[in-house]
């Protein structure tokens, strides 16, 4: 332990160290490992039969048995394995080609500037927005038969019978997985770029007779990927174990394993708990042997193709890449926008008859009616989230800082400890996290809920605020102190005003991610408290469109509203200082 | 007769060469014409638009900037053709191999398909590195070279693309004094040995004498001709700003 941690906290300090600064990196480690860890330990241990409050009180291997017995298990797997790959696959690769295809172009611009509020949707808005699309009796179904009225064919009453949505095969999963992924990647991708001087290198390949797209895949991807590698495991990790997606877009006979182990742990015969534990515990083995699958994929692929890089090929103008991207993205954003805008239809529906292509009546009557029952979970959400993102905010502060004042630079490998979070799948430790919750007593409480969501929204967080917190001129600190500031004051008065406005849009991205949570809060909130997002994934199944339409887009709105004022609030301050825009 | 030259075989023409950026004139309009082993001196202080120049002949110009004016190369106008298809190679002060590769994958990569099989690359490679004076390292790890070493792979790359026109961007103001002196006559020289026509942008003064081609300075407008070769074909003024 004690490596990793001097990682984080940095090995030379070559400055005097800020003498009480020093705690801060490992209490930011340990709030945010700690209970991965501990909730690692207590899942394994009931996966081996060991939990006394449930009798368990010897080690077998027989929730193993039982796990291996099941009959769900096999379909399961599969589904699992391929909708996982293929999506963590197709977000990377339509992040590339946008990447590879579209440089410098004004598309790639519009792009950059739709990123926070797509990344702002929670997934299970996203989910809940697909479904009604793609449904048989959805929105796209009901635009096709109008245009297909419109064109005067004869169009059936009834709805197809097409099953879009919950397909068995988990098609309607993967898409929507790498809908929701793709920004994030490009996110990331967009800042690592900054990081590589691209104009340059692509001028030289360039003139040196490589065509567009064959220049930036040779030159650019070769020094990028390395540093989005980390992001493209979270991805493939989130694929594979996520929850509220798979609930909302996946097959249910069978599910995916991370929600069949869920319907395990919520079954009312607590003695399936033990099997629940083993399928958390096969989840993870999952993941981690997916991504060494995957580092060898890379591995095997560097090597097929170092010739290649060195060959000779010039490629030619790339038109191909340039079109099927520019589709792919345009309808992605396209389905994006849709699935949002129909959410938000169906919350102000009063009679919407199929196979109409809009509602027959408009009424504000579900927000009215549902509006008190909303406000609850909507005000848990709303505390929550700025309590979680307030607290990340002031803990990467505090390690920014304490690196500043160290003069130290954490290693990759403490990256990796950041990232831990999001490589280990949530279900496979939020069991035993409750458990050790339960013996504290703390379960169900505010600290509960607001810790289980910090432990995602810090990595988020300090990954958003680090690199322009490292950027910022150091002359400006310098010159400060030596008009007779103390450290303190530096920080306050200097570096946190030049940073509103990264500070602000880390907080709204950790605010967002805080929203999203499903599996957190129903493990730590233990029933007693709930969020918009848990209620409208519990609405999914059946209920109410104009209900789930409203919580989806209510949960949609917040975020959102979070991102929108961490742009206008610096906007506003800083509106006759020209150095301060963006 | 006049235009017969200008257009002749293996030339380089800029013709009222303008870049406007945010409506204001940032440089030119400039005709300059540039003859086969000639290096031609463009001269500003930073900001004076003269690395926007060069993006302009290599078709990699920012769209912030806008831009008007002629370019012709071997009688051919390459103002519309994409970066790949102008045959101009540039030099940058930074020698930008790329880190992912070997430095002989690093010359490999200009190297035109045309030469094929595995053998044969490496063959033309090994040349090239053997003429910079690196003989041995194809299989280095470009970050282990020094700066001068890492300079002269960068020229050979860009001299393996086989271009027919070439673009210095201040590609000396790197190195240090001692260095300088010698890798600049490496480039000039190779440029002159494949008779480039060499377009040069710089603010160091040392650099544009020791071209011994015509100097262009942005600041006056003023062109000077050669002062120490007279044999590049400056008894003509070949340079001029237009109209």
């Amino acid at each position: 332990m004690a490596g990793p941690l001097r990682a984080i906290a940095g090995r030379r300090p070559r400055l005097r160290r800020g003498p009480w600064m020093g705690f801060v990196p490992w209490l930011t480690l340990f709030l945010f490992l700690v209970p991965v860890l501990l909730g690692l330990v207590g899942t394994w241990l009931p996966a081996f039969g060991y939990l006394p409050a449930l009798g368990g009180t010897g080690l077998s291997p027989e929730p193993w048995q039982r796990l291996f017995a099941d009959p769900s298990l096999p379909g399961a797997l599969l589904l699992t394995v391929t909708t996982g790959f293929l999506s963590a696959l197709l977000a990377l690769v339509l992040a590339m080609s946008v990447l590879a295809a579209w440089h410098g172009t004004r598309l790639l611009r519009a792009v950059r500037r739709f990123l926070a509020p797509l990344l702002a949707v929670p997934h299970a808005a996203l989910a809940l927005g697909l479904a009604f699309l793609l449904a048989d009796s959805g929105w796209l179904v009901r635009l096709a038969f109008a245009a297909g009225e419109l064109m005067g064919l004869a169009v059936p009453r009834r709805p197809p019978m097409l099953g879009l949505a919950n397909d068995p095969n988990g098609i309607a999963l993967t898409f929507g997985l790498a809908l929701k992924e793709t920004p994030f990647l490009l996110l990331m991708s967009l800042a690592a770029l900054g990081q590589i001087r691209v104009e340059r290198t692509l001028a030289v390949a360039r003139s040196a007779g490589y065509g567009p797209v064959t220049a930036w895949v040779k030159t650019v991807l070769p020094q990028l990927y390395p540093q989005i590698r980390l992001p493209v495991y979270a991805v493939l990790a989130y694929s594979l174990s996520v929850v509220d997606m798979a609930l909302i877009l996946g097959p249910s006979t069978p599910p995916t394993l991370a929600v069949l182990v869920l319907r395990w742990f919520n079954d009312p015969d607590l003695s399936l708990r033990f099997m629940a534990a083993a399928g958390a515990t096969l989840q993870l083995c999952i993941v981690l042997a997916a991504l060494a699958l995957w580092y060898g994929a890379e591995r095997l692929v560097v090597r097929c193709c170092r010739p290649w890089l060195s060959a000779g090929g010039r490629g030619g103008p790339g038109r191909a890449t340039r079109g099927v991207s520019g589709l792919a993205i345009g309808l992605a954003g396209a389905m994006f926008a849709a699935a949002i805008l129909a959410m938000a239809v169906w919350s102000v529906t009063r009679r919407w008859r199929f196979p109409d292509a809009l509602p027959a009546q408009w009424s504000a009557a579900t927000w009215a009616e549902t509006l008190p029952v909303l406000a609850w979970p909507a005000w848990t959400t709303l505390w929550a989230g700025l309590a979680a993102a307030g607290l990340a905010l002031v803990l990467t502060i505090g390690c920014l800082e304490y690196e500043d004042r160290a003069g130290v630079r954490p290693s990759t490998r403490a990256l990796w400890l950041l990232y831990v979070p999001l490589l280990v799948p949530q279900i496979a430790f939020l069991f035993g996290a409750q458990v050790l919750l339960v013996l504290l007593r703390l379960d169900g409480t505010a600290p509960a809920l607001i810790w289980s969501h910090l432990m995602f929204v810090l990595p988020y967080v300090f990954l958003a605020l680090s690199d322009p917190w490292r950027a910022l001129d150091s002359r400006y600190a310098r010159t400060a102190r030596c008009l007779g500031l103390s450290p303190g004051a530096v920080l306050l008065r200097v570096k946190l005003p030049m940073l509103l406005r990264p500070l602000l849009i880390a907080a709204a991205i950790g605010f967002a991610v805080s929203v999203a949570q499903y599996l957190p809060t129903i493990f730590a909130g233990a029933g007693r408290l709930t969020t918009l997002t848990v209620e409208a994934v519990g609405l999914a199944g059946g209920g109410d469109r104009r209900v789930i339409g409203m919580y989806a887009f209510a949960q949609s709105v917040l975020p959102l509203a979070a991102f929108a004022l961490a742009l206008a609030v610096p906007t506003m301050l800083y509106r006759r200082r020209k150095g301060m825009s963006p | 007769m006049r235009a017969e030259a200008e257009n002749a075989a293996g030339t380089l023409r800029l013709e009222a060469v303008a870049l406007v950026l945010g409506g204001e004139a940032l440089l030119g309009p400039l005709s300059i014409t540039i003859a086969p082993s000639e290096i031609v001196t463009v001269m500003g202080a930073s900001g004076s638009g003269k690395s926007s120049l060069l993006a302009f002949l290599t078709g990699t110009l920012d769209p912030v900037f806008a831009a008007s004016g002629r370019v012709f190369l071997d009688g051919l106008d390459i103002t519309d053709l994409p970066p790949e298809k102008r045959g101009v190679g540039i030099l940058f002060q930074d020698d930008l191999l790329f880190p992912h590769l070997s430095v002989g994958e690093n010359l490999a990569f200009a190297l035109p398909p045309r030469v094929k099989g595995r053998r044969e690359r490496r063959q033309a490679v090994d040349g090239a590195l053997a003429e910079a004076g690196l003989a041995g390292f194809a299989d280095r790890d470009p970050a282990t070279l020094s700066g001068g070493q890492r300079a002269r792979a960068a020229v050979m790359r860009t001299l393996l693309a086989e271009p027919r026109a070439l673009l210095l961007d201040e590609p000396f103001s790197k190195l240090d004094a001692a260095l300088r002196e010698r890798f600049r006559e490496f480039v000039f020289d190779h440029a002159r040995a494949r008779r480039l026509p060499t377009l040069l942008v710089t603010h160091d003064a040392a650099d544009a004498r020791a071209t011994g081609g015509p100097v262009i300075d942005l600041e006056d407008g003023n062109c000077r001709p050669a002062t120490r070769f007279s044999g590049h074909g400056t008894d003509e003024l070949r340079a001029g700003r237009g109209k």
